[in-house]
């Protein structure tokens, strides 16, 4: 079935003219029909849009026009990131009926690379949360085991991809948002160097830790999508200028020799024993393949959960202050004067997990407390990215699991914040460090997907890529697919 | 027990860039609302801002020009607030890592000249405007103005008097003129003042409780404003009260301050660094690029006025308080090469008249080379130097030039040999007593007959003749 | 721990308006993370400098260009209350 296929074989099969973009997207459409209605991925689909584009690119292929780099694949955006007339929530009521005028940086690129967008999807509200119950809208649900969450803050993009609803998604992560529900979901997701994918028209949660990436089925569709995104953006101040490589190019390459590190603080107790057990044969195969396995230690480690649960909430408070609803947004019916039309809009708009944070940083910004938590954090950040620093002078690449656990129940972490924020303790200093990592699928524990989290060095997609591309086909797991 | 006042201003001028400064939109002042906004200024979801080099460059001139040090390294920083003229929630600003630092102005007071401390300029972002309609309900909201860029000034608290403080305006515009960073017209909003003033017992080193004053819309407001407040400080000290920390509003129709406490408490602004923003870093290199564009400072061109132009130091002084003036002076100089009597006529006439009209140096309606024309009609006698100031008077009036004002009203002198002889005969026919007067020796009656032969001509009779040819006839 | 009192401060510096119960239940939440931000005073970091920026650029700019803004009607497409070309607001006195 189309809906099957890699979107390097689609791309193929359309070039080849074996196939039509239309009925690609048919496909695609007909699996949706299927299946959504129990993984509810998505919040907004694109029907008309995405045959409108198919159509386009089946009249280039006719007059033999170049196609781009990702021609007919369709793919699925998170509902953070903007699309011009196409409703963008954050999965918050406060934006239930926002509708940008203009297209975040990564939309273009794939639109410029004849990407077909087929929908928007669900998310936790303003990409807070991990396992996408968050969201104002619906909760969507793992397709392994529909009990269970797909994880979050992208939940529906990796939900999509993996029900086969999309053949790649993007993605966003602050804090393991792209990494962590890619690995509960059994499929590819990468986290970039900060600064390598713009941005622009994403719906800012922390500034300074977030970054957009791929979500895909496989490491290399992964590649297709990184070369399509990544590059210096004009309008983003914070996106590097570097020499932008062909990812695809590092796929195949022998990984003899790649010194891969293990860091000591980050196998201790928490993790669940099948993932662990799961993560040790992954360690193996690497071995098999000629990597070289060392400890090391990254002595901040156990401090970046603190540290995130600082800097994030106190940026966040930031970015979403603007959320009033004078210029756009939902607006509170009832108010008499202007505290009333913020407190009520707010109060009614945000869900409780946003406001949770908002409070938190709006704390530790606060006057008299500034100094003790967001300079403190800022400083144990530094500690956080020397450690990684030091450890990329012994290693080139550092492995460790990407979630604690397999998926958990709907349910079953919601009532206790702390305990969810626990899930993101391997994915989290990456962010605070600006370093890429990659989860890519390693086994199942008690029939649930379990990931394995590649940590390269800032700008080192390539290894990361070459190292996780040797592991996927000697491994296999990839290939596996839920059965719904 | 007398007191002693302490002022320190802040001062907010508007860039001159032709971009805001985070996004590509216009800078023009006016224009229908929201028509020059973008989803950058508008802080639309998803976008962030990009920095306009220019602004950065304009805040070093104006940091230079104000004799500060430039901070090699400098960022902005997020000023989180709610108020709906803000569409992000928070100003880009600085806060703690200013672009410059530690400069001075120097003011000139009856006592002779003074240092004001300048002790920051930086950088930030404008927010819109909100227009209060009236007997409606509610306010509207414009944000053509959100996002461009603007320099704070902040000085020391050195000012002693609100005379002082005017002071300090007029020269800190003159000194922003020059660097053409901005244009500085407080009555389009392009340049804004809110001051901060205490008192104290003369002679004492203890600050007293300082009260912001806000909305001062001219510097003669400014002025008026801080010496009501002044009082009103002094007032309550005298009967033993306490000054309230406080921001108050100057109202210029009733000629008060009145207290703007509201129910809340003072704004927490949580300020932190701005995260979309890299930093600026400020070599050598480019900071020798950035002076050498700077424009000659007022002081510059008044050595060389004096110089060039042989100027006494007063004259050079008066005639580059402002740029436009010393450019309508020099222009003018270029045509007519009489660099003192060009300098008599701008300092006396021109000036005058710009302040009885309550207009600026730039909205003269007429040009230098008008000028330069009336005076050399003057030199080659076709009008006499009283008529030459009706007609200068009149260029004012109708933008027209003076070659065509002396044609229309026919104000030529009378300089024809004959012609004046006849009138002047008439005249000391009809005053025989005043001939009689003068030949007995009573001067004044000399002059009386002159005013009477400028009375018969309408005042345009050569005076140098009539004065020979009446000494002529009654010597006779 | 933080107070009642603390929580009413935050949520209005923040807007947001809360019911007691929410008031009671968002002071236990904010306390237990709260506490366990407050790991980081174990470590020492006198001497150490805040990382605001993960990456090391400087000094990015864009040239003093103008650029044709947006239609005046996409600028209000998403507003609910608006009048005169303006968003409107509630009546602000100043």
């Amino acid at each position: 079935m189309l809906y099957e296929l890699t979107a390097k074989e689609i791309k193929a099969l359309i070039e080849k003219k074996e196939v039509s973009a239309k009925e690609v997207v048919e496909s695609y459409f007909q699996r949706i029909e299927e299946v959504e209605n129990k993984v509810e991925a998505y919040l907004t689909l694109c029907r008309e849009e995405a045959f409108k584009k198919a159509e386009e690119i089946d009249e280039k292929v006719k007059r033999g026009e170049n196609l781009g780099e990702l021609a007919g694949v369709p793919v699925a955006i998170k509902d953070n990131m903007c699309t011009e007339g196409i409703r963008t929530t954050c999965a918050s009521r406060i934006l239930e009926d926002f509708i940008p005028p203009y297209d975040a940086t990564v939309v273009e690129r794939l639109k410029r690379a004849d990407a077909i967008i087929i929908g928007k999807t669900n998310m936790d509200e303003f990409a807070m949360g991990s396992s996408t119950e968050n969201s104002a809208f619906k909760k969507t649900r793992n397709p392994w085991d529909l009990e269970t969450v797909p994880g979050g803050s992208s939940g529906g993009s990796a939900a999509s991809v993996s029900a086969g609803e999309a053949c790649m998604a993007l993605g966003s992560d602050t804090g393991g948002s792209i990494r962590q529900p890619a690995s509960l979901c059994g499929i590819v997701g990468l986290k970039p160097t900060y600064g390598l994918v713009s941005r622009y028209g994403l719906v800012a949660f922390a500034s300074s830790l977030d970054q957009i990436g791929p979500m895909t089925k496989d490491v290399s569709d992964c590649a297709l999508m990184l070369n399509v995104i990544a590059g210096k953006d004009e309008r983003d101040m914070t996106s590097v200028l570097f020499d932008k490589p062909d990812y695809t190019s590092f796929l195949g390459m022998s990984i003899k020799g790649v010194r891969i590190g293990i860091p000591k603080e980050f196998y201790k107790e928490g993790i669940e024993e099948g993932v662990k057990q799961r993560i040790m044969e992954a360690l193996k195969t690497l071995e098999d393949l000629g990597a070289k396995i060392e400890e090391i230690s990254l002595s901040y480690a156990d401090y970046a959960l603190a540290t995130y649960y600082i800097i994030a909430p106190a940026e966040a408070s930031s970015n979403l202050a603007r959320y009033d609803g004078i210029r756009y947004g939902y607006l509170t019916e009832n108010y008499t004067d202007l505290r009333e039309l913020y407190m009520k809009t707010r109060s009614e708009g945000f869900g409780r997990e946003v406001k949770r944070r908002i409070m938190l940083g709006t704390y530790v910004l606060s006057s008299g407390y500034y100094d003790a938590y967001y300079k403190k954090a800022l400083k144990v950040r530094t500690l956080i990215k020397k450690d990684f620093d030091k450890a990329f002078g012994k290693v080139d690449l550092i492995v460790t699991p990407t979630s604690p656990t397999v998926a958990f129940k709907i349910g079953e972490k919601a009532e206790d914040p702390l305990k969810m924020y626990l899930a993101d303790i391997f994915t989290v200093p990456v962010n605070i460090a600006g370093v890429p990592a990659i989860s890519i699928p390693c086994g199942f524990s008690d029939g649930l997907p379990v990931g394995l989290q590649i940590i390269g060095k800032p700008l080192d997609e390539p290894n990361i890529l070459k190292v996780s591309y040797a592991y996927e086909q000697a491994s296999g797991y990839y290939r596996l697919k839920p059965n719904i | 027990m007398e007191y002693e006042v302490v002022i320190g201003l802040e001062v907010h001028a508007e860039l001159l860039t032709k971009s805001k400064i985070f996004c590509g939109c216009t800078t023009e002042f006016g224009g229908e609302p929201n028509t020059h906004c973008c989803p950058v200024c508008l802080g639309l979801p998803g976008t962030l801002p990009v920095l306009n080099k220019k602004a950065v460059e304009y805040a070093i001139k104006a940091g230079l020009a104000l004799n500060c040090e430039i901070s090699q390294f400098s960022k902005m920083d997020r000023k989180n607030y709610f108020y709906p003229d803000l569409p992000k929630a928070y100003q880009i600003s600085q806060y703690d890592l200013p672009l410059c630092k530690n400069g001075y102005l120097e003011i000139e007071t009856k006592e002779g000249r003074k240092k004001i401390g300048i002790i920051r300029v930086h950088l930030e972002e404008d927010a819109g405007k909100l227009i209060h309609m009236e007997g409606e309900d509610g306010s509207l909201v414009d944000y053509n103005r959100a996002g461009v860029p603007l320099i704070e000034i902040v000085s020391a608290p050195d000012i002693n008097s609100p005379e002082e403080a005017r002071l300090y305006l007029t020269t800190l515009k003159s000194i922003l003129e020059y660097t053409e960073v901005s244009d500085c017209k407080m009555q389009e909003g392009s340049l804004r003042c809110d001051a901060n003033i205490s008192v104290r017992e003369k002679g004492s080193d203890k600050f007293g409780t300082k009260v912001e004053i806000k909305n001062m819309n001219s510097f003669k407001a400014v002025q008026r404003a801080l010496e009501y407040e002044a009082k009103r400080q002094i007032k309550i000290l005298m009967e033993g009260g306490k000054i309230e920390q406080e921001t108050r509003r100057w109202d210029e129709s009733k000629g008060i301050t009145v207290s703007m406490r509201s129910k809340e408490e003072a704004h927490d602004y949580r300020y932190f660094p701005e995260p979309d923003v890299v930093p600026i870093v400020v070599n050598d290199e480019w900071l020798h690029d950035i002076k050498l564009g700077l424009p000659e400072m007022p002081d510059q061109k008044k050595r060389r006025f004096i110089e060039q132009y042989d100027l006494p130091e007063y004259d050079a002084g008066v005639l580059t308080s402002s740029k436009a003036l010393a450019n309508f002076f020099e222009e003018c100089v270029r045509q007519y090469n009489n660099p003192k009597t060009v300098s008599n006529w701008v300092m006396g006439e021109v000036l005058r008249i710009l302040k009885e009209k309550d207009m600026e140096v730039e909205e003269i309606p007429f040009t230098p080379s008008h000028l330069a024309e009336l005076l050399t009609l003057i030199d080659n006698g076709t009008i006499s130097i009283t008529m030459g100031k009706q007609v200068f008077s009149e260029m004012f009036e109708s933008g027209d030039n003076p070659k065509k004002i002396v044609e229309e009203k026919g104000l030529a002198q009378i300089s024809d040999q004959s012609e004046l002889e006849k009138i002047i005969n008439k005249v000391l026919e009809e005053n025989q007593q005043s001939v009689i007067d003068y030949k007995n020796g009573k001067d004044r009656a000399f002059g009386f007959l002159v005013g009477q032969t400028m009375k018969a001509t309408k005042g345009k009779a050569n005076p140098q003749m009539v004065n020979r040819i009446l000494k002529e006839k009654l010597s006779k | 721990m933080i107070s009642k009192k603390d929580v009413e401060h935050i949520a209005l510096l923040s807007r947001l308006s809360l019911t007691e119960e929410e008031k009671e239940r968002y002071q236990k939440e904010l306390s237990s993370i709260l506490d366990y931000v407050n790991k980081l005073k174990e470590i020492n970091t006198d001497d150490i400098i805040p990382t605001a920026h993960v990456i090391d650029l400087k000094n990015v700019f864009r040239e003093d260009e103008v650029i044709p803004s947006m239609d005046r009607d996409k600028v209000l497409a998403n507003a609910k209350e608006k009048q005169n070309g303006c968003f409107k607001v509630p009546r602000i006195i100043e």
